[in-house]
């Protein structure tokens, strides 16, 4: 047997949430007020999980790199998040959300923890609005809903395009509300740099004062990693600058196992590069496929044409212009799911469609939509015969309210306005399915170790559908872990506190302090971003949407090698006792560093295309799915979990087996 | 374009600080504002010299941690937008530009161009919340309808990204807009009239005792907000103010 234990309750699928809640251990209030926890991350999991389980009565102390908790990168999620209401009456379920996202995770997330995430779903929606999140309504001043891809409903709630700095926000209030109860005793700008371990067990972490630069040690009864995704590995993603994979990478490094690394998620709708400057890319919300169309002149003739400028895209007409979703994948259209909509765009940019100087960019174009709104309105409004001018500014009216600020955005970076020219768009790094292995419970394989939300990687499978990220963040951090947890700390009760002058301890703070002093003192010739562009490129190329063996056996090389240039060269400018970006920048470069050696050996070890990861030896060849990504359930229906030995290359994969029982394995079809 | 820089350093929070002068050139148009500053960084640690701190995360305008005071002006020459999102298109080849800190009592300087903002945390503290537990037994979220008015209102004012450019724009480094968004949100909503009359008192005294100034209606901080936070939202707070001390 593998030494990984899922440990899925038995049970129909329907009732193993409710009847594992019914049985778990208590921990009963006067002893929650002895237990302390220790949450990294105010993310959405993160910052719901550190209220929740004050709100519980434990003690707890959380930390985050930024300035406020309110900043951390859950923010910027723009679309929405899905809820099993059935608001709208169009057929969903808990059971509909639970397939549509192990359909869309292409048959590569368990089934047991997806189902929970759909039963918990509604309550999130519940909460957020006792909470005063300020979700869009409609005229009647029940909630709206729009819809997402990949799903044939609608279920998606959102705050015009700022739905997850509103949940944030949310789960923001009520970690201050515990805050001022002191509760909670909050870390701004401290860095997890290690987790400490005491009889196996996970009880405390070093983290560093970003400010001062002193090294901290903080002990706790259990600790709970939320601490994101590491789609920065390309140096180029959708991710805030100082998103990272240290906390994760450090946990794995002390025995937590680390899986699917490769199940990285590529986003279709971003705004394209522009130069080597380049420091981050711009997501535009999945939400716009809903009114946009996606397309690339049919002929090469316009793509040159509008490429030296002798052309505008709205000078094609109809038959000029390829829909190439819409003739692909006629069930689903613009709204097919992100891998797919992805590979659809690099496969009419490598066959040279591409609309613009780079030749890496699709136009998603809203004239339809707002000739389709423009004429409803002028209807509405008892207009006869409006004028195309007068549909045009009615229709603009409508994508103004729903799009607004995404547009603002795109014009601001651009400048360009997409009310009258069509977007470019390309896909980019997003968000990452792959993460630290979790069990039911989401503790990782070292007691005491939770890890929740983006970082882990049990929800999503292959590939994440849109809107789902906010509502695993939040079923995770309010729903979930508030449990399972308990059931662990229940063993703890007689502990007492957990003293932080253990040689444990000592021995953390001696690694984390040394490396920090090697920064310093290397006097290198050149700087982090220098190793981190050239590791991004190296994944974007060998690792990226399309991936063959050749490839990821180079990768696995050229990332050691760059590594190993990496602790000879580095330069790290100031001192390590104040405020130091570049410090801070060169730790988490150093973690990249390993991930991406991993994150290719696992792609290799998968020969399969499934999901987010398309291999190009695993195609179908013929039928009508000839040249979609073929998935392999005979060889690699399992979870890769990777054990740290030292070397990245040396790590040691463990199989959990994926069953399927509440859902027939498919081939996961859009057309 | 090639520019000349005009940055205030300081060491920490102790040091008096200055301008310092420096060049960039070959800059793009493309370019963000922060893009330009990491080719200047880059640059600095280059030759050895430290390069300049400043505060940024997300860079695409909504974390609210990027906090320059461009030329004069908070987030720099264009609306709407957050430093991140400014684009040096908005600048001509040969331009002198100068970058401080933001400036005001309640927000001191850590280094260079990072401030502490923790005062704003306090205030959300004593009272921006609404107290109501994780249970998942709330009522349901469609039970208490409420008028799509009132609720675009009450997100135009939770758009808040709380990066302080109300306070450095300010004369009287008043946070009031900051504070008057929070309140107007949950004053707009049934959720918020439970705790209504606690929470503006409360988040009121907060923001007195960090020190920041009065509001006198000059109207700096609704031109300079990124997300366009309306001065209606003063206004509001004033009244929910004025009503909490009538009721006790």
């Amino acid at each position: 047997m593998s030494v990984l234990d899922s440990k899925i309750p038995a049970g129909p699928i329907k009732d193993k949430w409710t009847s594992y809640k019914d049985k778990i251990n208590l921990v009963n209030p006067a002893n929650k007020r002895n237990i302390d926890i220790i949450v990294v991350g105010t993310g959405l999991a993160g910052g719901s999980a550190a209220a929740t389980l004050a709100e519980l009565g434990y003690n707890v102390k959380a930390f985050a790199y930024q300035d406020s908790p309110r900043r951390a990168h859950s923010i910027a999620a723009q679309g929405g998040i899905n809820a099993a209401k059935n608001y709208q009456g169009d057929g969903d379920s808990t059971y509909r959300l639970f397939y549509d996202t192990v359909k869309g995770g292409d048959y590569r997330s368990r089934e047991a923890n997806v189902y929970r995430l759909a039963e918990v779903s509604a309550n999130i929606i519940d909460q957020c609005v006792a909470q005063g999140v300020p979700f869009a309504r409609d005229y009647g001043g029940l909630l709206d809903n729009r819809s997402f891809g990949g799903v044939l409903v609608s279920r998606t709630f959102y705050a015009k395009g700022q739905t997850g700095q509103q949940l944030l926000l949310g789960a923001y209030s009520a970690m201050n509300r515990q805050i001022a109860r002191g509760k909670i005793e909050m870390h701004n700008r401290h860095e997890m740099l290690d987790v400490v371990k005491i009889d196996g067990k996970a009880r405390g972490i070093i983290a560093r004062n970003l400010i001062t630069g002193e090294i901290e040690r903080h002990s706790a009864h259990a600790v709970v990693v939320a601490t994101g995704g590491y789609g920065n590995v390309y140096f180029l993603s959708t991710n805030a600058m100082g998103s990272n994979v240290t906390a994760a990478w450090k946990i794995h490094k002390k025995g937590a196992f680390f899986a699917n690394p490769c199940y990285t998620q590529i986003h279709p709708t971003c705004i394209p590069r522009s130069g080597d400057y380049q420091s981050k890319l711009t997501l535009m919300s999945e939400s716009l496929r809903n009114d946009g169309r996606i397309w690339v002149p049919k002929n090469m003739e316009d793509v040159m044409a509008i490429r030296e400028g002798r052309k505008k895209p709205t000078d094609l007409s109809e038959d000029e212009r390829d829909y190439y979703l819409e003739r692909r994948y006629p069930a689903f259209g613009n709204l097919v799911p992100r891998d797919v909509a992805s590979r659809a765009a690099k496969e009419r940019c490598d066959a040279g469609y591409g609309v613009n100087a780079t030749g890496e960019a699709v136009y998603l174009d809203f004239a339809s939509a707002i000739e389709r709104y423009g004429k409803e309105q002028a209807k509405i409004q008892g207009i006869n015969n409006p004028s195309a001018a007068k549909v045009y500014e009615l229709g603009q009216a409508i994508v103004e309210a729903k799009y607004g600020n995404l547009f603002q955005m795109y014009e601001k970076i651009v400048d360009e306005n997409p009310y009258k020219t069509p977007m470019m768009i390309y896909p980019a790094t997003h968000y990452t399915m792959g993460g630290v292995w979790v069990d039911y419970n989401l503790m990782t394989t070292v007691p005491g170790l939770y890890c929740i939300g983006e970082a882990n990687f049990s929800d999503h499978g292959a590939n994440r559908l849109g809107a789902s990220a906010l509502m695993q963040g939040l079923a995770d951090g309010y729903f979930v872990l508030p449990y399972t947890i308990g059931d662990y700390l229940s063993d703890d009760i007689r502990t007492g506190k957990i003293p932080t002058d253990s040689p444990e301890f000592d021995q953390a703070e001696k690694e984390v302090k040394e490396k920090i002093d090697f920064f310093i003192n290397n006097n290198g010739t050149k700087s982090v971003d220098h190793f981190h562009k050239r590791l991004g490129k190296v994944m974007w190329d060998k690792v990226g949407m399309a991936r063959n063996e050749k490839g990821l056996k180079e990768a696995m090389a050229e990332i050691k090698a760059i590594r190993e240039e990496f602790w000879k060269e580095v330069k790290v400018p100031g001192t390590a006792d104040s405020l130091n970006p570049e410090l801070e920048k060169a730790g988490r470069v150093a973690d990249f560093l390993e991930l991406g050696e991993l994150f290719a050996k696992d792609a290799l070890t998968r020969n399969e295309s499934c999901g987010g990861h398309f291999r190009e030896e695993s195609v179908e060849l013929d039928g009508e799915q000839k040249g979609e990504a073929k998935r392999n359930d005979q060889d690699y229906a399992y979870v890769s979990a990777w054990e740290y030995k030292g070397e990245p290359a040396d790590a040691v994969l463990h199989k959990e087996e994926l069953e399927f029982n509440d859902i027939e394995l498919k081939q996961r079809s859009y057309k | 374009m090639n520019l000349t820089l005009k940055i205030w350093r300081q060491k920490d929070a102790n040091d008096k600080g200055k301008m310092v002068d420096y060049k960039v050139t070959d800059i793009s148009e493309h370019m963000s504002f922060l893009e330009m500053m990491d080719v200047l960084n880059e640059q600095l640690v280059g030759s050895g010299d430290q390069p300049i701190a400043f505060d940024h995360d997300c860079r695409e305008g909504i974390c609210g941690m990027c906090s320059m005071y461009i030329n004069g002006e908070a987030h720099g020459p264009d609306r709407g937008i957050t430093t991140c999102q400014l684009h040096m298109r908005m600048f001509k080849d040969g331009d002198t530009i100068t970058i401080e800190p933001w400036r005001a009592k309640a927000f001191p300087v850590i280094k260079d161009l990072v401030v502490d903002r923790t005062s704003f945390e306090r205030i959300q503290q004593a009272g921006g919340y609404i107290s109501v537990n994780t249970s998942g037994n709330t009522q349901d979220a469609n039970a208490i309808p409420i008028s799509k008015i009132a609720a675009d209102e009450a997100m135009d004012a939770a758009t808040c990204i709380g990066c302080g450019a109300c306070v450095a724009s300010c004369k009287n480094s008043s946070a009031m807009l900051f504070v008057g968004a929070k309140v107007s949100q949950y004053a707009l909503l049934p959720q918020g009239q439970v705790e209504a009359v606690e929470r503006v008192q409360n988040m009121v005294a907060q923001m007195d005792l960090e020190g920041f100034g009065n509001c006198t209606n000059t109207g700096a901080c609704e031109v300079e907000c990124p997300k366009g936070i309306s001065l209606e939202n003063i206004a509001r707070m004033n009244r929910e103010f004025l009503s909490a001390s009538l009721k006790g």
